[in-house]
């Protein structure tokens, strides 16, 4: 399998140099880092291409690193039901970015590319319809972000004196518990009240 | 200037002037299989137009998982496709054990396998009776529903949870089965080949209202599979031998013994086939299960002992590390080593898949969960475009929808 990989990679990069920055195998998968502009072209060969045949697109997500200044990851699928073979494409995204989509190609990008756009706010060139998806009509945010919190922004309830529903901002009468359960003598990179050496102060 | 630019419309009578009716069908509508929302554009009775609107049952299910544990994660997987609880389980634990590299004892491995099936048959007696009744027949789902209960006494009979189960754990499954539950899904699984399925087919298969209703609705070619991302019963309707048990085998699937059935023309009524004979399949297959685990190889433990699993009961009591370490496991949970990985179940409804990042931590970085719902709702307005208003209904219905994996 492992070898069926390597040689899928090697091949892909051989033909498309241009696209790829980068690509390894891990647990068995085979995963390509892409740059951003090539992204359509490389779908679009691994569609047609005999030897890869990547037809069905399994999932598009993506995934937030805020401390890097290309803070998303785009990360694609691509199932070969023809080869029985598995790809991830990922491609690295400024918060301003705008991806390509790839909706022409894959008419199944399109609710993949609105949920990404929902939840993290990646704006994708070219798609035909990028409204929200899965939060509520109105809703502001992006909650998959890692600096949205969890508990959100807003609550509703239904307003017995209004007869509708109203939205007002979360309280909450006990703090989200959030544990943290990295223990001081793991290497926590902060120190505990009370714990500052006499020397730093 | 009479070359019809600004249009014919003083030619128009007051009949013809007619535009297309806009409707909303749902959320609450006992057809539409749970919260979902169409906004359909009709032309006459004719659908023009399909947008549905999802998330009304949206949980945030994948943000509440990157604050909590591993283990505190699995419950949530019940809560997708609640139709098939254990089903799901199986691609989150799936995924951990390809990250921490533990291998699953062989009778974990068998009732995994199991319960999965049982699932299977879960999902598609719902799916198949719920489906006749949206086209107008009332008494399968009451039968249907019957031969549920019963499988969800299994359920309940080994984790003792009917439907939120949190059966399968990383590293094995929770509990063994007791030898009378084996004895009894055997029996239960002879009735169900001689009694239930034999009555069903009766009902629906040779019913003229039931043909007339599917025969030639919905119908998916082996190029739509590809566009739309479609798996499961929706890849092997159309004739597409298509099945990760067979295909990418996971757990112990490739020692069974099963057919793939697949349909001829891709419409409603195929799938409806494939799914009736699935569900026979997966009955041989739970009688393959428990032949296995009478066997002497089937014996021994359902939890890889190690990290990731706790330890059992009797060393707890007597072992102070194994008491540390439950209480560690259970508060703290176990840490996954960093890495990406995606794994894939073929659930009943398809591919059920996780993709999963983790950062080293006991939490995961960010986990996605993959839902084969999703995309055959996606292609909702693709497939009823021209078809009429009561067909709606059928399609919904063969998509096989649970709201709680399509919105998660």
């Amino acid at each position: 399998m492992s070898e069926q990989l390597n040689e899928l990679g090697a091949y892909i990069e051989a033909k498309r140099p241009d696209c790829i920055l980068g690509w390894d195998i891990s647990f068995g998968e085979l995963n390509m880092d892409v740059t951003q502009a090539n992204l359509p072209g490389l779908v679009e060969f691994i569609k047609g291409d005999a030897t890869c045949r990547f037809t069905s697109l399994v999932d598009i997500t993506a995934v937030d690193y805020p401390g890097r200044a290309k803070r998303f990851d785009v990360i694609y699928h691509f199932l070969s039901m023809f080869q029985n073979q598995r790809i991830r494409l990922r491609v690295a995204a400024r918060e301003e970015d705008m991806v390509p989509s790839i909706v022409d190609i894959h008419p199944s990008a399109n609710w993949f590319e609105r949920e990404v756009f929902d939840m993290f706010g990646i704006l994708f060139a070219g798609h035909p319809d990028l409204r929200r998806l899965l939060t509520d009509y109105g809703f502001r945010g992006h909650p998959l972000r890692k600096d949205f919190p969890t508990t959100g922004y807003t609550e509703v309830r239904y307003d017995e004196v209004e007869k509708r529903v109203v939205y007002e901002p979360v309280s909450l009468v006990q703090e989200y518990r959030q544990f943290d359960f990295m223990s001081p003598w793991e290497g926590a990179e902060y120190i505990l009240p009370g714990d500052e050496k006499p020397e730093a102060k | 200037m009479m070359d019809g630019t600004k249009g014919f419309e003083d030619a128009l009578t007051g009949e013809q002037k007619i535009r297309n009716f806009n409707i909303n069908f749902g959320p609450q509508h006992p057809a539409a299989h749970g919260v979902l929302r169409l906004v359909l554009e009709l032309d006459g009775e004719i659908v023009e137009r399909c947008d549905p609107h999802i998330g009304l049952l949206h949980r945030g299910t994948e943000k509440l998982m990157e604050s909590r544990t591993y283990l505190q994660n699995l419950p949530y997987f019940d809560r997708l496709d609640y139709v098939a609880p254990m089903n799901q389980e199986h691609a989150w634990c799936l995924a951990i054990e390809k990250l921490t590299g533990v291998v699953v004892p062989r009778r974990a491995s068998l009732i995994r396998v199991l319960y999965s099936e049982i699932g299977r048959i879960l999902s598609h007696l719902l799916n198949v009776t719920t489906q006749a009744m949206d086209v107008g027949a009332l008494t399968p789902p009451l039968w249907g529903f019957e031969e549920r209960e019963d499988l969800m006494i299994f359920y309940e009979r080994a984790c003792g949870a009917r439907l939120h189960a949190a059966y399968f754990r990383p590293g094995g499954v929770h509990q063994d089965l007791p030898p009378a539950l084996l004895d009894d899904i055997e029996t239960w699984s002879h009735k169900f080949l001689s009694g239930f399925m034999v009555d069903i087919d009766e009902l629906l298969t040779e019913n003229r209202i039931f043909k007339q209703r599917n025969v030639d609705i919905g119908v998916v070619s082996t190029q739509d599979i590809q566009d739309w991302g479609f798996s499961g019963v929706m890849v092997r309707g159309s004739g597409m031998a298509w099945d990760l048990r067979r295909a990418q085998p996971y757990e112990c699937y490739d020692e069974f013994d099963f057919q793939i059935p697949t349909g001829v023309n891709g419409d409603c009524y195929d799938r409806y086939l494939v799914r009736m004979e699935e569900m026979r399949q997966s009955t041989y297959i739970i009688q393959q299960a428990i032949a296995k685990l009478r066997a002497p190889e089937g014996q021994g433990d359902v939890l890889a002992r190690g990290k990731i699993t706790p330890p059992s009961r009797s060393a707890m009591k007597t072992d102070m590390e194994s008491l540390i370490h439950h209480f560690k496991l259970y508060t703290e949970g176990f840490h996954v080593p960093a890495g990406e990985v995606y794994c894939a179940v073929e659930a009943p409804k398809g591919e059920f898949g996780v993709y999963l990042v983790a950062d080293g931590t006991n939490k995961p970085y960010r986990a996605k969960l993959r839902a084969p719902g999703y995309l055959h709702l996606q292609a909702m307005d693709y497939l009823a475009k021209g078809h009429q208003l009561a067909d709606v209904a059928a399609i919904i219905g063969t998509m096989d929808i649970v709201f709680g994996e399509v919105d998660r």
